[in-house]
C-alpha cells in the first residue's frame, strides 16, 4: 500500500513538473518579431522594436482573474516579448491585495490596476475623494506608490467603473435613469453583486451610505454571472462594469443607471511595478507598455471584452488581434 | 505585543477577528467580521452541508444497497464513485447557475454530487462484505429480499457505510467554501473576499471551517458507534 502511494506521488510530481514546463514554454512562446523597416519611435501604430539587450531580462506580467484584466495582461506580455524581453505571465491573481503583494515580493514584475481601485483599496481614499481626472488620479496614486518603492506608469485612455445595471424592462417599469431614482423603490428590488460588494464602500456599502438606499436583498455571485442573474430574472439589479460589451451589443436589453452621487469612481488602468524592476529592465519596459496602451480607448476595450466574453475567444487571441491590427506586432 | 513567531501572531489576529469586528481598508469605516457575522456564516455553512449531505444520502444509500445486494454493477458503482470525486465543483456550480440560476437550490445539489461518490462506493463495498452465510440464513428464515437488505445487510455494513458518510461530510464542508460565488454566504465569504477581510479573515475562515469539520466528524463518529450493533463491536475490538 505504501509503495503504491509513493509511486503515485512520484507520478503526480512528474506530471506537475511536465505541466509547469509546458505552461512556461507556452507563456514564453509569443511572437519574436523583429521588424527593422520603421524607425519611427513611440508613436501609436509603430511596430515594437526588438532589442537584443532585453533578452537578458526576465519579466513576469500579472493580472487579476477576470477577462478585461487577462486581456490587458496578455497585451503587455506579448508586447514586451516583441520588445525582446523574456516574458512569463501569471494572469490569475485573485484580488488586488494578492496582486500588490506579488509585486512587492517580486513574484510578478508588474500588473495593470485601475487607478481608482489603487486609491480606495490600497490607500484608503473614500470613493468621492478619487479625482475624476485620469492624470490627477494617476499622480495621486503614484505619490503613494513611490513611498513603498513602487511605481505606476501613465494611465490608459479608457476608464472602467462599476455601475448599477438592470434590464430595460425594469428600468422602464420603475422609471429609472439614475441611481437616485431608486429612492423609494429599492426596498422592492433585489441586488446581486460580487461577494465583496456587500462590504465595499465603492459598492453596496456606498449605495447605502451615500444614497441612503436599502435593497430587498443582496446576493453574492461570481463576477462572470452578473448578466446571467439579470437574464434569469433572479436579480432586479446587478453590479456591472461600464466597459462591458453587453451594454453596447445588447443595448435594448440592459442599461446602467447614472451614478449621480459618485459612489463608483471611474478608473483608468495604470501599470504597477517595482522601481528596482523598472530600472533593471531598462527604458524599453516603460516605453513598450505606454506605446501599446495608447490605442486602448473605451470603444476598443469594449470590443476586446466582447471578443472574450461574448465570442469566447481566449484573452491571448484577443490581445494578439489587437496588437496586430494596431500594427504593434506583425 | 511581540509573539514568538509571526505565524502565531497571525493566528492571534484571526482569533480576534472571529470575536471582535475589525477595521477594513475598503469599507469606508464600517467594521467587518466579529462574533455575530461569524456565527451567521457558521450556521449557513452548516445548513448547506446538512442539505447537501441529505440529498447525497437519499441518492447514494439505496442505490449502493441495491447494487451491493444484487452483487451487480461493481464497475458502475465504483466507476460513478470515482468519477464523482474528479468532478470540478466550481464548473458544476457555474453550469447549474447558468441553467437554473444561483442560490441554495443550485449549491446544495452541486455539493451533493461530491458526497454521492464516497457514500455509494462504501455502501456497495460494505454490503458485499457481509458474510454470505448470514444472508443465506435470513433467506432460509423466509425474509423477503427487501427485509434482507434492511435488517441484515444494512446493519452489518454500518461501519463501512458510515465511513463513507463521514468522508462525504468532510468533502462537502470543505467545498462549501465556494458557495458565495453562487449566492449563498458560507464561511467561504471570509476566505474569498481578501480585499475586505484581509489575512485575518482568510485565516479565521479557514479555522472555522476546520473546527466545523472536526465537530461534524466527531458527531458522526458518535452516531456510528450508536448505530453499530454490539455484536460487530465485539468482533472488531
Amino acid at each position: 500500500m505504501r509503495i503504491d502511494q509513493t509511486r503515485v506521488r512520484v507520478l503526480l510530481a512528474a506530471l506537475a513538473a511536465l505541466a509547469l514546463t509546458l505552461g512556461i514554454a507556452a507563456c514564453g512562446g509569443g511572437s519574436d518579431t523583429s521588424s527593422s523597416e520603421t524607425s519611427e519611435e513611440g508613436g501609436s501604430g509603430a511596430a515594437i522594436q526588438s532589442n537584443p539587450e532585453n533578452g537578458k531580462v526576465s519579466l513576469t506580467i500579472g493580472s487579476k482573474n477576470f477577462p478585461e484584466q487577462e486581456i490587458l495582461g496578455e497585451i503587455y506580455a506579448q508586447a514586451l516579448t516583441a520588445a525582446g524581453y523574456k516574458v512569463k505571465s501569471a494572469l490569475n491573481l485573485g484580488s488586488e491585495t494578492v496582486a500588490l503583494k506579488a509585486v512587492k515580493t517580486g513574484q510578478i514584475s508588474g500588473y495593470p490596476e485601475y487607478a481608482s481601485t489603487a486609491l480606495t483599496s490600497f490607500f484608503g481614499l473614500e470613493p468621492e475623494e478619487v479625482p475624476s481626472d485620469a492624470t490627477e488620479a494617476w499622480e495621486k496614486a503614484n505619490e503613494e506608490f513611490e513611498k513603498e518603492g513602487l511605481e505606476a506608469f501613465e494611465p490608459t485612455p479608457f476608464a472602467s467603473a462599476n455601475a448599477v445595471g438592470t434590464t430595460t424592462a425594469t428600468a422602464k417599469k420603475y422609471g429609472l435613469k439614475t441611481v437616485s431614482d431608486l429612492e423609494g423603490v429599492s426596498e422592492k428590488l433585489s441586488l446581486y453583486g460580487s461577494p465583496e460588494c456587500r462590504q465595499r464602500i465603492d459598492c453596496l456599502a456606498g449605495l447605502e451610505k451615500l444614497y441612503g438606499l436599502k435593497f430587498k436583498s443582496f446576493t453574492p455571485v461570481d463576477i462572470s454571472l452578473r448578466y446571467t442573474v439579470l437574464e434569469k430574472g433572479q436579480a432586479d439589479l446587478s453590479i456591472l462594469f461600464t466597459t462591458d460589451p453587453q451594454l453596447s451589443a445588447e443595448k435594448d436589453k440592459f442599461v446602467i443607471l447614472e451614478d449621480d452621487k459618485h459612489v463608483f469612481p471611474a478608473g483608468n488602468i495604470i501599470f504597477v511595478t517595482k522601481k528596482s524592476v523598472a530600472e533593471e529592465a531598462g527604458p524599453d519596459y516603460e516605453k513598450t507598455i505606454l506605446q501599446v496602451q495608447e490605442g486602448l480607448t473605451l470603444k476598443v476595450m469594449q470590443e476586446l471584452d466582447a471578443r472574450v466574453e461574448l465570442e469566447k475567444e481566449t484573452p491571448k487571441a484577443a490581445a494578439t488581434a489587437y496588437l496586430e491590427s494596431a500594427e504593434y506586432i506583425e | 505585543m511581540s509573539l514568538p513567531h509571526p505565524v502565531l501572531a497571525s493566528f492571534g489576529g484571526a482569533i480576534e477577528f472571529i470575536f471582535t469586528p475589525q477595521t477594513s481598508n475598503v469599507t469606508g469605516g464600517n467594521k467587518v467580521g466579529g462574533f455575530d457575522k461569524s456565527l451567521e456564516l457558521v450556521l449557513k455553512h452548516l445548513e448547506v452541508t446538512v442539505i447537501a449531505l441529505a440529498i447525497a444520502l437519499i441518492v447514494a444509500l439505496p442505490l449502493g444497497l441495491y447494487l451491493g445486494h444484487r452483487g451487480k454493477g461493481e464497475l458502475f458503482a465504483v466507476g460513478i464513485g470515482n468519477a464523482g470525486r474528479a468532478i470540478p465543483e466550481l464548473a458544476v456550480i457555474a453550469l447549474v447557475a447558468v441553467l437554473i440560476g444561483v442560490g441554495l437550490q443550485t449549491v446544495a445539489p452541486a455539493l451533493a454530487i461530491l458526497g454521492i461518490a464516497p457514500i455509494l462506493v462504501n455502501t456497495y463495498v460494505g454490503v458485499r462484505q457481509v458474510d454470505p452465510a448470514a444472508v443465506e440464513a435470513a433467506r432460509g428464515m423466509g425474509m423477503s429480499e427487501l427485509d434482507i437488505m434492511r435488517k441484515v445487510e444494512l446493519p452489518l455494513a454500518v461501519p463501512t457505510v458510515m465511513g463513507g458518510v463521514r468522508a462525504a461530510a468532510i468533502v462537502i464542508i470543505a467545498t462549501a467554501t465556494i458557495a458565495p460565488l453562487a449566492g449563498v454566504e458560507t464561511l467561504g465569504d471570509f476566505i474569498i473576499n481578501r480585499n475586505v477581510y484581509g489575512e485575518n479573515g482568510l485565516l479565521a475562515g479557514a479555522i472555522l471551517v476546520a473546527l466545523l469539520a472536526l465537530t461534524i466528524e466527531g458527531l458522526l463518529a458518535l452516531l456510528q458507534n450508536r448505530l453499530t450493533s454490539d455484536g460487530l463491536k465485539l468482533k472488531t475490538v
